[in-house]
Parts: structure tokens; sequence; C-alpha cells
């Protein structure tokens, strides 16, 4: 089995997924998301070789802990290392351990749908980040097109995988209520969205982006309030049950 | 059976002072959630305003509100105090006034003395000449007799944290058994404990004998307090209030006699319980009664206060007590002791405001009951003020009615103490080993005269050898330490009121402590798996490393050196367990520097792994500060691989995380069922 390249593990991730679970950070992504808060992961070359075995590893090794959770392939892109995310996951599963993805869905290609089939048979959950509902504005945020997301998300309905719509809720950006109900009609147009979750922009980030060097577009951006967030996540569920 | 005992199941507790017994035979098990409790009463809510405002003016006093420099705190001592007497439904103070702090010089009179004047107070002089001239205390008793390089080793801080110039604490009197036996039982119990003792006066024998005299004399005081304020304790209380009063009497009665580092309380709330179901069963209260008591009870607890030092204060960060309350755990025949009572104590949180005291400790095992598990975590998110301890493996070792002493010691209550005995420091034996002996911060030799590493570059095998040569050395010294101090604790500083409350054989813990043990992992797999250099200075002693390369850190799950730390704490323990201990005691273990470990790294000079001179170690077991990388389960993966049974006295681990980072909170994500769109 070849090795992957990962970023880093989190051994407790309780905000990816359910439960209690371990979180692989996969090496290497081509969107460049204004607000992405982990440009480490963006190189494709960083990062460090690592045997999907010796994940599965550390996780069984301290299995008790992880009761009610899983595997998480995060990242970076998970997708950019699909054998390697297959391999790891169906590891995964001959143990009976729940994976999840949490994915831009961005380097998927109906055309190669192909490719994907080994990973469907293997994946519990994915957490799919739309970004954006806009295809221009997608691209003014991440260099890169929604289609694919939109794509990926009906190969997943097709495959009756379970989804979970996230989006990360920018003051100024992506906060409007046009672009909330947006998000809202794009959950209910898959029949196998299980819920929308809505994540505050922090930015905690910015200190990573001056440590490598790099400029931050969002600078001077406020973190989202508590209470705008509660607002956004009131505009959701209205659209979600209109 | 006794009328107080009305409606109780019988058993072997009626004959024998067994309160486990009782419990076993007695308690009803609760599963259901937290929805039956209550409130604060307006009362309580009174009552607490005022301790609130007293609390204010003492922290407006500087820390302390008002101190005893003249009586000699004794069970007696004072006549009783009240905060407001219409209101307390639980009655009692230390002193004649609420937050005064005692005078206790039992432990030490220099320390009762530097108390006093460092809080702006001054002991009254016939008490010093008393103290000083015609009565010796613990603390001079354990000077006349610490060799010169005891003392060495002391002012040096190899060994700190040593409770000889105070009382030693954690030592769990088994205050229930005053609720459900009265008094004049206990007495009955210990006279006849006396008429037993061998026939030939041997050494122990006779101390044996004076220490029963001793307990029979405190419980006589125990009745006559509690008689102050309008209570006959000589019998078992009959109700829910009189047993919580009851109880309280007897943990008053210690802390007036005793100002230990740790005075714990127990395990009482599953054995309150059943009186709570009795009254509640019979219309005597009603829910709301129920909690308004506990709420008062807790209510002293939090008051309990002592006459210490700033630099002791400085050294736990705060102004702690321990009163430990031990909470919930798995009984033997697989119920467990949770009971309506379990989740009371924790309410007391909520309807008094979140605190560090009483410190509850909840024995955690998976098979607690799923709602009380909810609700401690419910808890834990609101107030941040519950402790966690492995119930699985301590009950493996003490059964089902072991409480916690301070912050992880376990003991049997009423049937096993401890010989508290402060830490050593390992990151600095290290030192000495690299240095043969040499103090790296004062420059004088402390340690024995072995030879020192040569060269530039420490090369593993030869520093992990000398390192095992200065910690036999040091676990001789420090073994030999703790035999003079609790010789002499005994002899003049007797927990006579909470060892009363003690089976006639009891089992003594020799506890240990190690201090720095992450930095010694981390040090050692620095010499192991990078290059370390040393930099000495001018007199050729090693004092600060430089590291190139990279090394596995203690705390990211990796064996090559969470290995090496397990080696240490089994290596260190077989060298204390090489050494005599005082009254027949078992050596033991802890790993668990809680606020200590600021100090302790302060008085150690730069490491091997390259922390700095001065600064902090990682409190308890922990992983040194931002080298787990891998998050919290990875790190918490390697502090469990220390070996349990080689550190029975407690391995602990700090963990903070914000309340966000637990997971999700109720309502962040907007989930709706699949199918209804369109």
């Amino acid at each position: 089995m070849p090795a992957g390249r990962i970023h880093s593990i989190e051994s407790f991730g309780t905000t990816d997924g359910p439960g209690v679970r371990m979180v692989v950070f996969f090496q290497g992504c081509l969107l460049r998301c204004a607000y992405c808060h982990n440009p480490d992961t963006w190189s494709c070359k960083a990062g460090r070789e690592t045997h999907p075995a010796d994940v599965l590893e550390r996780f069984l090794r301290n299995r008790n802990y992880y009761a009610h959770g899983g595997i998480t392939a995060s990242g970076g892109e998970p997708l950019l290392q699909l054998d390697f995310l297959c391999d790891l996951f169906e590891l995964a599963h001959k143990e009976g351990i729940h994976t999840c993805l949490d994915t831009s869905g961005a380097p998927f290609c109906t055309l190669e749908a192909g490719r994907y089939e080994r990973l469907a048979g293997v994946l519990d959950l994915v957490l799919l980040d739309i970004k954006h509902t806009s295809p221009h504005e997608y691209s003014s945020l991440t260099g890169a097109e929604l289609a694919p997301t939109l794509a990926f998300a009906r190969w997943l309905e097709l495959h009756n995988i379970p989804m979970v719509i996230r989006h990360v809720v920018v003051p100024g950006i992506t906060n409007s209520e046009e672009e909330l109900c947006g998000v809202s009609r794009i959950a209910k147009r898959f029949s196998n969205t299980q819920a929308v979750e809505l994540l505050g922009y922090h930015a905690l980030g910015e200190k990573k982006y001056k440590k490598l060097g790099m400029s931050y577009r969002l600078a001077g951006v406020p973190p989202l309030r508590d209470k705008e967030l509660a607002w956004a996540r009131a505009i959701v569920k209205d659209e979600l049950q209109k | 059976m006794r009328k107080e005992w009305w409606g109780f199941s019988a058993g072997s507790w009626e004959n024998e002072i067994d309160v486990r017994a009782f419990i076993q035979a007695n308690y009803h098990p609760y599963t259901g959630d937290a929805a039956f409790l209550t409130g604060p009463t307006a009362n309580t809510q009174a009552l607490w305003d005022e301790a609130t405002s007293l609390f204010e003016q003492e922290s407006q006093a500087g820390g302390v509100l008002d101190m005893d420099t003249r009586i000699v705190s004794t069970i007696t001592s004072h006549e009783p105090a009240y905060l407001d007497r219409a209101k307390e439904k639980i009655v009692g103070f230390q002193t004649d006034k609420p937050l005064k702090r005692s005078l206790q010089p039992y432990g030490g009179i220099r320390m009762a003395e530097r108390a006093a004047h460092d809080n702006g107070y001054k002991l009254d002089s016939d008490i010093v000449e008393f103290f000083t001239t015609h009565r010796k205390t613990h603390n001079q008793g354990v000077f006349d007799v610490y060799t010169p390089e005891m003392r060495r080793c002391r002012s040096s801080h190899i060994i700190t944290g040593l409770p000889d110039a105070y009382g030693r604490g954690r030592i769990i009197g088994d205050y229930r058994r005053v609720a459900l036996y009265g008094v004049d039982r206990l007495i009955e119990d210990k006279e006849k404990q006396k008429e037993n003792t061998p026939g030939v006066m041997y050494g122990h024998v006779t101390r044996l004998r004076e220490e029963l005299s001793e307990q029979i004399r405190a419980l006589g005081e125990l009745k006559e307090m509690a008689a102050g304020y309008g209570f006959d304790i000589s019998r078992p209380a009959s109700t829910l209030q009189e047993a919580i009063q009851w109880l309280y009497f007897g943990y008053l009665a210690a802390v007036k006699e005793q100002n230990g580092a740790a005075m714990s309380l127990g395990r009482t709330s599953t054995f309150l319980d059943i009186y709570a179901e009795r009254d509640l069963a019979n219309g005597i209260i009603t829910e709301q009664d129920a909690q308004e008591l506990v709420d008062h009870f807790i209510m002293k607890l939090r008051m309990v206060k002592f006459a210490r030092t700033p630099e002791y204060n400085m050294l736990f960060s705060g102004d702690p007590t321990w009163v430990t309350e031990s909470i919930a755990g798995m009984g033997i025949d697989g119920r467990a002791l949770v009971t309506k009572m379990s989740f009371r104590y924790l309410q007391t949180l909520r309807n008094l405001g979140t605190a560090p005291e009483p410190n509850f400790t909840v024995l955690w095992s998976p098979l607690l009951p799923q709602n009380f598990k909810e609700f401690c975590a419910q808890i834990s998110i609101e107030t941040s003020s519950i402790q966690y301890e492995n119930d699985d493996i301590m009950r493996a070792a003490h059964g089902d009615d072991y409480a916690i002493a301070c912050c992880v010691s376990s003991m049997k209550v009423g049937k096993e103490m401890q010989f508290f005995g402060a830490r050593a420091n390992l990151a600095k034996c290290l030192l000495y080993a690299i240095n043969g002996g040499v103090d790296e911060v004062s420059g004088k030799q402390i340690g024995p005269k072995f030879r020192a590493v040569l060269g530039d570059v420490l090369n593993y095998d030869d520093v992990r050898g000398k390192f095992s040569d200065m910690m036999r050395w040091l676990a001789g010294v420090y073994v030999n330490m703790l035999n003079i101090m609790h010789y002499m604790h005994d002899k003049y500083s007797y927990e006579r009121l909470q060892m009363a409350l003690h089976d006639k054989n009891v089992t003594r813990w020799f506890a240990t402590g190690i201090a720095g043990l992450s930095v010694v992992a981390d040090s050692l797999s620095a010499i192991k798996y990078a290059r370390v250099s040393c930099i000495r200075n001018e007199a050729g002693i090693v004092t600060d490393y430089i590291i190139d390369g990279e090394y596995p850190a203690y705390g990211n799950d990796d064996d090559r050196v969470d290995t090496l730390a397990r080696e240490v704490v089994s290596e260190f323990m077989g060298y204390i367990k090489q050494n005599h201990t005082y009254r027949n005691s078992i050596p033991t273990t802890s790993i668990l520097t809680i606020t200590s470990n600021v100090v302790y790294g302060k008085n150690t000079g730069a490491t091997p792994d390259g922390r700095a001179a001065g600064e902090p170690f990682a409190p308890g077991a922990n992983p040194m500060h931002k080298r787990d990388k891998c998050g919290a389960i990875a790190s918490l993966a390697s502090v469990s691989k220390l070996p349990f049974n080689e550190a029975k006295d407690g391995i602990s681990n700090t963990f903070s995380i914000v309340p966000s980072a637990l997971g999700k909170e109720d309502g962040l994500i907007v989930a709706f069922e699949c199918g209804c769109s369109e």
C-alpha cells in the first residue's frame, strides 16, 4: 500500500464529524480560499509520507477514546490523494470504524467518476464545504470553479452517501441573506443532505500567513460574532423549512 | 435495632463499625436525570449573599479577614459561631467568627508566627514563648534530627514541598461514622480496641495505647463541641439534617485541630442519600429541603480557612484547603454508587455558583449511568469545577469505598491513611547526574561526588547510567527524611480526631512524589535521539545545553520516549522500595505536582530538553507545554502508559480546553430530515 502525504494528525477532533475523532490532515490543496486557516497544508510537496496502516494503528491503540467517533480525513484536500484516502478508509471499514470526509469536492470530475467507485464503498459521511453559491464569487474566493462541488454532491446522492453541507460565514463575503438562502436551497436539492452546518469566520489563521511570509487577503475582516451566527442560522433554518 | 436506625436494612454494620456495609445494604442507585433538582431557596440565597460579602471583605483585607493570635485551636477552644443563626440549617465554624483563621502551632511555631506576621498580625508573646521553650513542635523535632546532607537537599530544592514545618494532611477521617453510630458507640469501640492491645509494652504497643487514649479524648471533645451548638451527638443521627450536621461536626473538629496540607472530606454523598431517601419517603422533608441542607453544608465547606504564609499560597497557586469530596464510582457488585445526592452535591455549583472548594471529584467509569455522565458534562461546561478520576483503576486497588485525599491520593475511608511526602525533583537529579552532584544553580556540592559527565556532547548510555546512580542516592535521602518527618508528626502533632475515625489496624501508605517527569523524559529523549552539547560556566559546571536535530517528545503517543518516562518511574520506585519505611508503611509514589510545578521549575537550571533555567515544569505527569503536537488523545495516551501500579498515589494530568473545542454547541448545526426537501 503506497504512502500518502499528511500534514498532521489531531488525535482529539470534536468538531469534524460525530463523536470524538482522529482527524487526519492531508497535505496539498488546489483551492486558495481567502479565509483558509491552514495555508500550511496547500503545498503538495510538504508534509510527511505516512502509510495508511500506521495511521490506523495509531487509531486502534487508543480506540477506547473514540467510542462514538471515527476517522475524519480533512486537509488540505483529501480527494487529491484518492488512492491513499481509499486505502485508509478501507482499512478503517475493515475494523468497523466510522469514516468521514471533509472536502470541498473541487477535484471531482464527473467524467472520471469511475475512479471514485472504491471510495463510495467505504465512505460513511461527507462534510461538503460549499464556500459560495455564486460561481463568480466562488472563483474570486477560492480561485477555482463551483461546478465540481455540485457534481460531487450529485455523485454522493447517487451513491446514497449522507452529506452535511458546510458553509463558512464571513462578514461581507458570505453572510448576506441571499447567500444563506442559496446555501439552503443547494442543501435541499440533494436527498442525501443530513444537515447544514454554519461555521463562523475567525481570524486565527492570520498568524500562520505572517509566519509563512504570505499576505492575508482578509486582513481587517472582523471575526463573526455569535449573534450574527445565530441570525445566519435562523435564515438558513427558515429557508430549509420553506 | 436502635431507634435512630428505623427503616434501615439490618446487617453486620449494626454490630461492627462498618459504614460501607451500611451503604451497600441501604442505598438506592439512581439512574434518572437531573430534572428533580431544585434551585436555591430564598434562605440559601440570603445566607450565601452574607457569605459572599464576607469573602469580599476578606479579599479587600488582603486575603485574610481575621486571625486568632492568642487562643490555640483545639476541638473545644472556641465558643459556637454563626453566620446568620436564623437562616443556617447547618452550623459550626473553626473559631469564634466566620473566616477567622485559627492558631495551630503544633506543626511548627515558626510557621504559625510567620503566617501571622506576613498577614499583618502578631502572635501573643506568651504563646510563642510556650511553644519555643516548653512545648516542642513537629518542626523543631524534625530539624533536631535532619542530617547535614538532608538539610542541603532541602535548601537546594532537589527535595521540595516537605511538610516538615506544618501539618502533613492527606488523612481522611471517616466522618460518616459520627452520623451513623453516634460518638458514644465510637468511644466504646475504641475502649475495646485499647483493651485488646498486646500485654508486653514494646515501643509500638505503648505508642498504640497512647494514641488510642488520645483518640478517645478527642471523641469526648467532639461531643462537647457539638453540645455547645446544642446538639447531642453521643447518639446516632436520626434525620438527614442531623446526619449532615453530625458528619460536619466530625470534619469541623478535624480542621480545628489540624492545619493539614490537604483536609479532605471523603465520600459522603451516597451515604447521606440514604437519610434523604428515608426522610423524603416519610414526608419529613421535601426535595427543596434536602437541597437546602446540602447547599448550607457545602457553604460551610467553602468557608474552611487556614492561617498560611504567602509563600505557601504561592506554592499552591491560591489558598487551597483541598476539601476533596469523592462522588459516584461503581460498586464492586456492579451497581453504580450514584444517588440523587450525587446530583445534589454537584447542583450546589449552580445554586451557590462555581468554586474551587470543596474539590468535587467524580470517580469516573464508563459504566456510570448515562444521565449522570451527561449531568457531569453539563456542570463541567457551566462551571469548570469538577475533577475526574479513573474509578476503574482505583477500584481494583481500593475496592468501592475509597476516597481521594488532596487531588489524587486514593485510600479506603477509615481503613487506610497516608504519610504525605512531598516530591523528589527528578529533573534536578538528572542535572546532578551530569554535574557529579553539584547543584547547577548554587554551584555547591549537594549530592555525592560521583563522576561528572566529561566532554562536550552528552552520551545517552553514560548519562542514563549516572542518572540511575543519582536516583538511587536521592531515593535513600528522601525516604529517610520522610521517616523522620512522620515520626515527629505522630509525636508532636498527632491527628487524634481523624485517627479516632479510623479502624485500629490502619494500612499506611508511604507516599513519595516525583516532580519534573516530562522534563526528564524529554531530556533523555533529546540525548538519545538528537545531539545535545553542554555549555559550561567558568567553574566547569554544565549550565546550559544546545540541541541539534529533533527528538520525539513525551505527549505524542510515541513509544520511543514514552517508554523512557515509564522506565524512570519504575526505576525510581524500585530505589524507594529498597529503603526502610516508617511504621511498616507501604511505599508508593505520585506524579501530581498540579501547581507547585512552577516553583520547582524556578529552582531548577536549564535541562537537556531545551527547557530554559527557571522555566516551569509541566504540571503532574503532563507533557511539557506545547510539545504535545498531536492533540489531547495522543497526549493522554502518553500519560496513560505510566505504570499506576508503581504510582498508586496518583498520576495527574491537567487538561484545559475551551468548551467550544469539546464539540458543537447545541443548535450550531441545522438538521432536517432527509427527504423533506422540495
